[in-house]
């Protein structure tokens, strides 16, 4: 099959859908790879340098699309694109088809048979063609790099010979891939970072990646994400009401924010208030990564940045993955390769549009003039359901005083009793034992005592030697043996001498392979 | 009993003196330097570095206890006392040098056994001269005696009393030992079947033989009818509720019955020094005993077990059906393993009784040499209970030169699992099952468990198919990022070793 990619004709982008690198992964899947010229310009690739790849060079859009089975795309196609196109030609590109239902209808009018990338469900197997998620990632990455470019100030916290720095707080909304990419980034630049998502679930992968998680005392409504595929869902009016006074709650003390809201299908969420944005300090950056979608902050203005009366500023770009177009277009790239590898399963350029293949079947938009869209639920369910984690109880002050008073006495209560039922067994052994014996036995219960506190102490890697000392120890006994030895009938020599050999045997082997073991223990 | 009395009397300050111990000064003192020196010498194992220092502490203090001893109290028959240390010292030494790391479990049970008989034979001649004593004061000659027939010749009714009942004691606790060693000997190095085994009647026939030696104890102690024989007997029945005791647990609860026969051996230790009235044996005893006791509480807290209940074998009744396992278990190669080792940046090994079994901890330290030389973070987790005597992986480990810094207990290395790359899993089975924690029905629930299924992968490297000792399904070999790699552990690491960079 030929495969080729058309320049972006929206003004503006950078990316492009196959570099040098994925045309070379793509002709190892046995397909001939065509681009149209100037097509790699704006993200740094050359057309000598895709000639160098192999790959064919079209001077015209025209050209590459008679030339070729497969048109790879960034954008969704414009109509003029669409039309150009012939019947049984397949398109790999964003396509959006919830939002463009008349590029859908024309789409299926002129036979194409449309994958869209924005379609991949999220399952395991198909994360690396989940060109959504590559590209949050980067727009996170971006969203913090625009900020410190606004944001007058350093990130990390200093100490200089001129005075201290306080680190950065940056607060992310929404800990999706774009949040943890933004916390990530943050963290890495030394602000202190506070992350806040409607799913619980999350807190763990916000904590891992340096950030602190914003926790909202709610407990009624816990979103549980395995039902929506990993995506968060519309939250009710009362947590929508506690999230906002926390937010409120937080807006004086925070110099960046960034949010990331977004629910499926509907328009951005209101998170950050216009009251919010007035009660945050003068220079304070707010990137809204939601701007397409109306954006999460009342001041948003798409594509544009604005600064407040106060001095916030507020970004509202929707081209971050755009701006950073060589590793927006590497990664979409491989994603549109990684389709494609799973479009040709035998790997020998022959394209098999398996309907019953999950990831296919829910990329797939339009198909045979047939509009395939919406997929049925995918066989695979995205997400593993998430067990309620039960977290443990906060106690108050008092209810943590009283339970360790209780654990206090308890405990005297154990000891008391024990010490006087100890006692008393002693006494009775004392009036009835001999003198002697007690004598005796205050040393053994003086030992035993010594005994726990000393072993307590043992490393758990030595309990083999200690075992083998013990052992060698315990052949104490072989003082009996000889203070007996000399004394007394034939059976008591032969039994002592007995057991002089054989404690004899104990007390070298014992010594000696707990030796041996000692010798072996080596520090790297 | 006919007393051919061997020793004449040539040592003259013996006859004299009835007051033994004191006429022996030194040998008491020495008695308090060797009991320091036990005290150190275990004290000493807190740390790798400073029990090589311990073990000559122990060393000393024997030798001291010994020579105290021979030059003390025991100074007849020295040429008999040589000998026989001589042989024992031999065989000792052989047996230290010879055996192998892996067959360190048999070896010590093999001690404890040596141990208990000791006791038994010396309890028995503490009657056996008693007996003569008694008899020989019935006659009117209260002196004439040599040695411990001295000592025992001053002591009043009630301390002699009070000595068989100690004598009994020792006994009994020192043919527990003695057959139970036996056994566990026996069932570690794979002579007697390792499965639990148990004769009809179960523990009641313990409890009738335990009663049958209490009231042999009495009679004993009071005086009734023929001592020896009551002793014999005694010794006989104890004998039995080792034997039926041990045979009864299974394999894979060996590092407890081994630890408590360790504790067995202490004590029958202590009451030998009551006996015969030796401090330094007091001491010494608890000391081993306690020590046994802590290894056999461990054990059990990390198999989450009460001692009864691993003591009576088998585990506890099924509370309700295990949970259902779904997926299957799914094979890998050693390519696969060496690939995802080849991207690692951590790995962590967790090894158990199998890898002891394969003898495969020398590829195991070669794999981990390998992988740290590519600069990747390797760590050991260890389990309390892995392997058939406590420590047994470590001693196992250190043998074939894997530093012991890199090998962590589970408390210190289980939070690490999440934020690992691959997890080597490499014949061990119960210590790593998920069971434990997710399903309440499970046997071994409850018991602290090492988390590898928090890795990102898991390869588990095992012989078979099979469910292992305790016959308990797996649900970590379902799992999803779980991968098995089936085959002897020696064979499987060694077909790895060369493709890791």
């Amino acid at each position: 099959m030929r495969i080729g990619a058309l320049k972006e004709s929206f003004d503006g982008e950078a990316r492009v859908a196959v570099t040098p690198s994925s045309a070379g992964h793509l002709q190892k899947l046995g397909h001939e790879v065509h681009v149209e010229s100037g097509a790699g310009a704006r993200s740094g690739f050359s057309d000598a340098a895709y000639e160098r790849a192999g790959v064919t060079v079209h001077p015209t859009a025209a050209a590459l699309l008679a030339a070729v089975d497969v048109v790879a795309k960034v954008r969704p196609p414009t109509e003029d694109e669409l039309a150009a196109m012939r019947e049984g030609q397949t398109l790999i590109s964003f396509f959006y088809p919830g939002q463009n239902s008349e590029l859908l209808e024309q789409a299926r009018g002129r036979g194409v048979n449309a994958i869209a990338m924005d379609m991949v469900p999220r399952i395991s197997r198909a994360q690396k063609m989940d060109a959504l998620s590559s590209m949050a990632n980067i727009a996170g990455y971006r969203a913090v790099i625009e900020a410190a470019n606004n944001f007058g100030r350093f990130f990390t916290g200093q100490v200089t010979a001129a005075g201290k720095v306080p680190p950065a707080k940056v607060l992310v909304v929404g800990a999706g891939v774009a949040g943890l990419a933004a916390i990530g980034a943050a963290t890495s630049l030394g602000a202190q970072v506070y992350a806040f998502d409607v799913r619980p679930e999350v807190a763990e992968q916000i904590e891992s990646m340096g950030a602190e998680f914003v926790f909202l005392d709610f407990t009624d409504q816990v979103q549980d994400g395995a039902t929506t595929g990993g995506y968060a869902a519309p939250s009710s009016p009362e947590f929508l009401a506690k999230q906002l006074e926390k937010f409120r709650e937080l807006a004086p003390e925070m110099d960046i924010v960034i949010t990331t809201a977004l629910i499926p299908g509907r328009p951005a969420p209101k998170l950050w208030t216009e009251d919010m944005v007035r009660a945050m300090k003068p220079g304070s950056v707010i990137i809204d990564l939601a701007a397409e979608r109306g954006g999460n902050c009342d001041l948003t203005v798409p594509d544009e940045k604005i600064v407040t009366e106060n001095g916030v500023t507020v970004i509202g770009y929707t081209d971050f993955p755009s701006r950073m177009g060589a590793q927006a277009s590497e990664l979409y790239g491989n994603n549109v390769r990684h389709m494609m590898a799973d479009l040709t399963p035998a790997k020998d350029g022959a394209l098999v549009h398996d309907m019953d293949d999950d990831v296919i079947r829910g990329a797939t938009v339009t198909r045979e003039h047939d509009i395939t869209w919406p997929p049925p639920p995918p066989k695979v369910q995205a997400i593993a359901v998430q067990k309620p984690k039960e977290k443990p109880k906060e106690l108050t002050p008092e209810e943590r005083k009283a339970a360790e008073l209780a654990a206090f006495r308890q405990q005297t209560r154990n000891q008391v009793t024990l010490l006087v039922a100890g006692g008393a067994v002693m006494a009775l052994a004392g009036l009835f034992a001999p003198a002697s014996f007690l004598q005796h036995f205050i040393v053994f219960v003086l030992a035993v005592f010594i005994g726990f506190q000393v072993i307590w102490n043992v490393a758990h890697s030595l309990h083999t030697p200690l075992m083998a000392i013990t052992n060698a120890i315990s052949s104490i006994v072989i003082l009996g043996a000889l203070l007996q030895i000399g004394s007394g009938s034939a059976w008591v020599v032969i039994l002592a001498a007995l057991s002089v050999l054989m404690t004899g045997v104990n007390i070298f082997g014992g010594f000696l392979v707990t030796r041996r073991m000692l010798a072996m223990f080596q520090k790297s | 009993m006919e007393n051919t009395v061997i020793t004449t009397a040539p040592a003259a300050p013996l006859n004299v003196v009835l007051d033994v111990l004191p006429a022996y000064g030194f040998t008491t003192a020495a008695y308090v330097v060797a009991a320091v020196l036990f005290i150190l010498s275990l004290g000493g194992l807190s740390g790798q570095e400073s029990a090589k220092r311990a073990v000559w502490y122990g060393i000393v203090g024997m030798a001291l206890a010994v020579l105290a001893t021979l030059f003390g109290p025991a100074s007849a028959n020295w040429w008999l006392t040589v000998i026989m240390l001589a042989i024992g010292g031999a065989g000792g030494w052989v047996l230290a040098t010879r055996v192998q790391m892996t067959e360190m479990p048999q070896l010590i049970a093999a001690m404890h056994s040596l141990v208990g008989l000791a006791a038994v034979f010396i309890g028995l001649n503490a009657q056996l001269e008693l007996g003569r004593v008694i008899r020989v004061r019935a006659e009117g000659v209260a002196d004439g005696f040599a040695g411990f027939a001295a000592m025992l010749a001053q002591k009043t009714p009630a301390e002699i009393a009070m000595l068989k009942i100690e004598v009994a004691l020792g006994i009994f606790i020192g043919a527990v030992t003695f057959t139970g060693s036996v056994v566990a000997y026996g069932k570690l190095a794979g002579r007697i079947d390792g499965k639990p085994k148990k004769l009809p009647g179960g523990h009641m026939l313990n409890l009738t033989a335990a009663l049958l030696s209490l009231l042999l104890t009495v009679f004993y102690a009071a005086g009734w009818g023929p001592a020896v024989l009551w002793l014999l007997i005694l010794a006989v029945i104890a004998g039995f509720i080792g034997w039926h005791l041990i045979m009864g647990i299974g394999g894979a609860d060996m590092p407890v019955v081994v630890s408590m026969l360790n504790s067995y051996s202490g004590w029958a230790a202590a009451m030998i020094g009551f006996t015969l009235s030796n401090d330094l044996l007091i001491v010494t005893g608890a000391l081993v005993g306690s020590s046994g006791a802590i290894l056999s509480y461990i054990m059990c807290k990390a198999m989450n077990r009460s001692f009864i209940s691993v003591i009576l074998g088998g585990f506890g009744g099924e509370a309700g059906p295990a949970m259902e396992i779904e997926g299957e278990q799914i094979a890998i190669d050693a390519d696969g393993v060496a690939a995802a080792l080849n991207e690692a940046d951590s790995v962590i090994i967790v090894p158990g009784y199998g890898m002891a079994v394969a003898q495969a901890q020398q590829s195991v330290s070669e794999l981990t040499r390998k992988l740290r030389a590519a600069g990747k973070e390797v760590r050991f987790a260890i389990h309390p209970v892995a392997g058939r005597l406590p420590g047994h992986m470590n001693v196992l480990l250190a043998e074939a030169r894997v530093p012991y810094d890199i090998v962590l207990e589970m408390d210190e290395i289980n939070d690490d699992f999440p934020s690992t790359d691959v997890a080597i899993v490499i014949g061990s089975n119960d210590i790593v099952n998920p069971a434990a924690q997710e399903d309440p029905n499970s046997p071994i629930a409850g018991m602290p468990v090492l988390e590898v299924w928090k890795a990102k992968q898991v390869f588990v490297s095992k012989r078979g198919q099979g469910t292992g000792y305790s016959g308990i399904e797996n649900p970590l070999f379902y799992k999803e990022n779980t991968r098995m790699f089936y085959g002897d552990a020696k064979k499987s690491i060694d077909a790895l070793l060369p493709m890791i960079d």
